[in-house]
């Protein structure tokens, strides 16, 4: 049974990355189109101002910041995830865990292009630096996502050594010179030595014990760059919890999708296992209880002391004319269908598992525009406007072109990781691990 | 008398009428701001060899006092950098604005906008239509930035590019702003614009930004209503009071306790004691410096509001109109 998980893990992954296929030529291909469009969008939006968008004076912030918020939940979750599971030592999580750094990694540099995106002169970008305010969230935020950037490169490249050793001594590598030198780098000269073991584990231990309260941190600080301003539906003590929960429950959803791709393309149906879905899938459970949990106390609040422009702004959660069918489905995918779909055992399956990941993903990002936009159509002083642009926000062309030029890097950025070593920690897959092994013996 | 000697006299009298007028002009503003010309003070050595200069106070009186005390009288130019992060010595600014007199006649807008050469589609002060309750009728609401003493924009902007100065203005320094915009989000009054296009109106001419003025304004960044004290360093009122056909808006220095719709004048402190002034949204915290005094014993009815107005700007105001 042993000898199931320990096969030669890393000589499957060995086509993978010696030379690339004509599929995924033509994959990078396409995603490099669509980061194209994007880039012309982007210099358009430059050249003409940000009169091409759909934001305007009152919704200042549209689809750019929910972006933002978006990806910056996925990349607290990966660190959040990855670092429970490596501290916890749940190896079943550990085909996981390089996708999480990766997913960490990735949405971390995606989110804070968003920004870029969205402010008016982002050629000025560095005086957050040079005149940073420390009283400022902004700044905040700033210190968090750089110091979260550091910690997570770091732990991701503590998690890569081995790997690139053994690719380092992989005999007859067909390979580009090149790579054959960037493994030796960044190998670091590790050997697999008794103290090289140990330095190296205690290195990743101290690195994921980091990592999970700075994702909590940094997330918690996003949340207050919203619940610090005095406006009805942003003003609201549980915003930060709430962000740093509903960025684990994205997190996971999007890996369970991840996985569920990896498998299907790298047939690693025997590293990932129906009980990996299943197991995500539980937690998927619980958090969908906790989110419910917590939107309800958001909106049974403020519905509650119906303070004017909350109930106004609540009003507009009701309306099928303006937010309804938007509030019913990210509330419905997010809160109530995990509960049947993984709560009832005739309804669980891989399937249906992934196509409910994918589903509370979308919800998720539709939470988050319905905290930055319809906030912001209502301010204390109702909008007074005969120019509808002006009061009714809807993003244009630009911006969704941006937006799928995001995903479309996100998405890049695994096809290309996925070339230089294996998407799978494979020297942690092959190590001896008791829970390992009672993992892959029992749950077959 | 003949006919020359009778044109003579009243020439005359006329030369002193207006000379008069001259000097109690001179004499107001001068109380009221900083007057720019250095001449208006007399220097005389006293026996300590102490220089003294005089002063006109603000009830009236000549007074002597050393000069070393004195404050510098600010320059007429609008400061450009780090300058204008400094307020006018001894100037606390604020306005009142009477909500009985006005009768949107959008005058103030009309003036703020060719004052900072704004497009149409930027109005530093906008004039909303309120209705408080079912019983009331409604009424016109002109509002601009109200120079928070405990202002949120400011609070929020990671640059420092928007700042509060000594003499209460909250200014914009869009020189530094990277246009993050979460200062128009963070103000709870929606006082700020954003400049979203480069097509402007007008070309702007080529001068150096001064966020005394919002002009030259940069696209990309956040303007709004800056009080106008360059107006004031040159002794005028700003653009929206003198705008005001109704008078309804008064602009002064509540050191001095006097405010004034370029009409007439009053004491700060005893106009809001007297008729009730308050500030909107008092309840958030914001301490803003502009007061409103209630629609009470209005001039007109509100629908003269809406005399001048085209079908288009009639929307604007359908989510008040359409209830009463």
């Amino acid at each position: 049974m042993e000898s199931e998980y320990r096969e030669d893990i890393l000589g499957g992954f060995i086509p993978h990355i010696q030379k690339p296929d004509r599929k995924w030529y033509a994959t990078v291909f396409v995603l490099l189109a669509i980061i194209g469009v994007g880039l012309f969008a982007f210099v358009y939006q430059l050249y003409k101002g940000q009169i091409v968008t759909g934001m305007r004076d009152n919704v200042v912030l549209g689809v750019y910041t929910v972006n933002f918020i978006f990806f910056m939940g996925l990349s607290y979750a990966g660190a959040l995830i990855g670092g429970i599971f490596h501290i916890g030592g749940f190896s079943w999580g550990r085909p996981m865990l390089r996708m999480l750094e990766i997913v960490t990694i990735t949405s971390l540099i995606v989110g804070p292009i968003f920004i870029l995106v969205c402010i008016g002169r982002p050629e000025r970008f560095l005086n957050l630096f040079f005149y940073a305010r420390i009283q400022s969230p902004i700044i905040w935020d700033v210190i968090a996502i750089v110091s979260d950037l550091f910690f997570c490169v770091v732990y991701l490249h503590f998690t890569y050594i081995r790997d690139f050793a053994k690719l380092r001594d992989y005999p007859n590598l067909n390979i580009a010179n090149w790579r054959k030198k960037f493994y030796k780098i960044m190998a670091l000269g590790y050997n697999d030595t008794k103290a090289q073991q140990r330095l190296l584990h205690q290195a990743q231990n101290i690195m994921a014990a980091i990592i999970i309260p700075t994702a909590i941190i940094a997330y918690s600080l996003l949340a207050w760059l919203f619940g610090m301003n005095q406006r009805p539906g942003w003003n609201n003590s549980i915003f930060a919890p709430y962000f740093v929960l509903s960025a684990v429950y994205s997190g996971i959803a999007l890996i369970i999708i991840i996985m569920w791709i990896y498998r299907k393309v790298y047939k690693l149906e025997q590293c990932i296992k129906k009980e990996h879905f299943d197991f995500l899938g539980y937690t998927l459970l619980l958090l969908a209880l906790f989110y419910g949990y917590f939107s309800f106390s958001e909106y049974i609040t403020e519905w509650y002391n119906s303070a004017k422009t909350s109930s106004i702004l609540l009003a507009k959660f009701w309306d099928f004319s303006e937010y309804g069918f938007m509030f019913m489905f990210s509330n419905f995918f997010a809160a109530i269908l995990p509960i049947i779909v993984i709560g009832i055992p005739q309804f669980r399956s891989i399937k249906s598992i992934v196509i409910t990941s994918g589903l509370i993903v979308f919800a998720l990002w539709l939470k988050r525009y319905l905290i930055v936009i319809p906030s912001l159509e209502t301010p204390y002083i109702p909008i007074q406007d005969e120019r509808l642009e002006w009061v009714f926000y809807s993003a244009t062309w630009v911006e969704w072109a941006l937006t799928l030029a995001g995903i479309a890097f996100f998405v890049l950025a695994f096809v290309v990781m996925s070339k230089i070593a294996p998407i799978v920690n494979v020297s942690e897959m092959e190590e001896k691990s008791k829970g390992l092994k009672f993992f892959y013996k029992t749950r077959k | 008398m003949s006919k020359d000697e009778h044109k003579n006299e009243s020439s005359r009298r006329d030369f002193l009428k207006s000379g008069f007028a001259f000097g109690i002009g001179t004499l107001f503003t001068g109380g009221l701001f900083s007057s720019c010309s250095e001449t208006t003070a007399k220097v005389t050595i006293s026996d300590e060899n102490v220089e003294k200069i005089k002063l006109l106070t603000t009830d009236g009186q000549i007074v002597e006092i050393d000069k070393s005390k004195a404050c510098p009288i600010s320059p007429c130019e609008p400061p450009v950098g780090d300058e204008a992060r400094k307020g006018i010595p001894g100037r606390k600014f604020v306005m009142v604005i009477d909500l009985a007199r006005c009768a949107n006649a959008g005058k103030c807008t009309s003036a703020c906008q060719l004052g900072h050469n704004l497009t149409p589609d930027q109005e530093f002060m906008r004039v909303y239509l309120m209705k408080d309750h079912e019983y009331t009728d409604p009424y016109w609401f002109p509002k601009n930035c109200y120079h928070c003493d405990n202002p949120s924009c400011v609070k929020v902007c990671p640059v420092g590019a928007t700042f509060k100065r000594d003499d209460g203005v909250v200014l914009v320094d869009a020189e530094t702003c990277i246009g993050c915009k979460f200062c128009v989000s963070a103000c709870p009054y929606s006082a700020r614009v954003f400049n979203w296009t480069e097509d402007w109106s007008k070309p702007e001419v080529d001068i150096e930004f001064s966020p005394e003025t919002s002009i030259p304004r940069i696209p990309g960044t956040v303007s709004k209503c800056d009080f106008c004290p360059d107006m004031s360093r040159q002794g005028k009122l700003p653009h929206c009071v003198t705008g005001c056909p109704m008078g309804a808006i008064y602009f002064g220095d509540a050191n001095e306790d006097t405010i004034c719709n370029g009409v007439e004048t009053l004491r700060f402190k005893q106009t809001i004691k007297d008729k009730a002034g308050y500030r909107y949204l008092e309840e958030l915290g914001t301490l803003p410096r502009v007061y409103y005094l209630p629609p009470v014993d209005r001039q007109f009815p509100y629908e003269r509001g809406f005399e001048k107005l085209t079908d288009e700007q009639k929307l604007r105001y359908k989510n008040i109109s359409d209830n009463s």
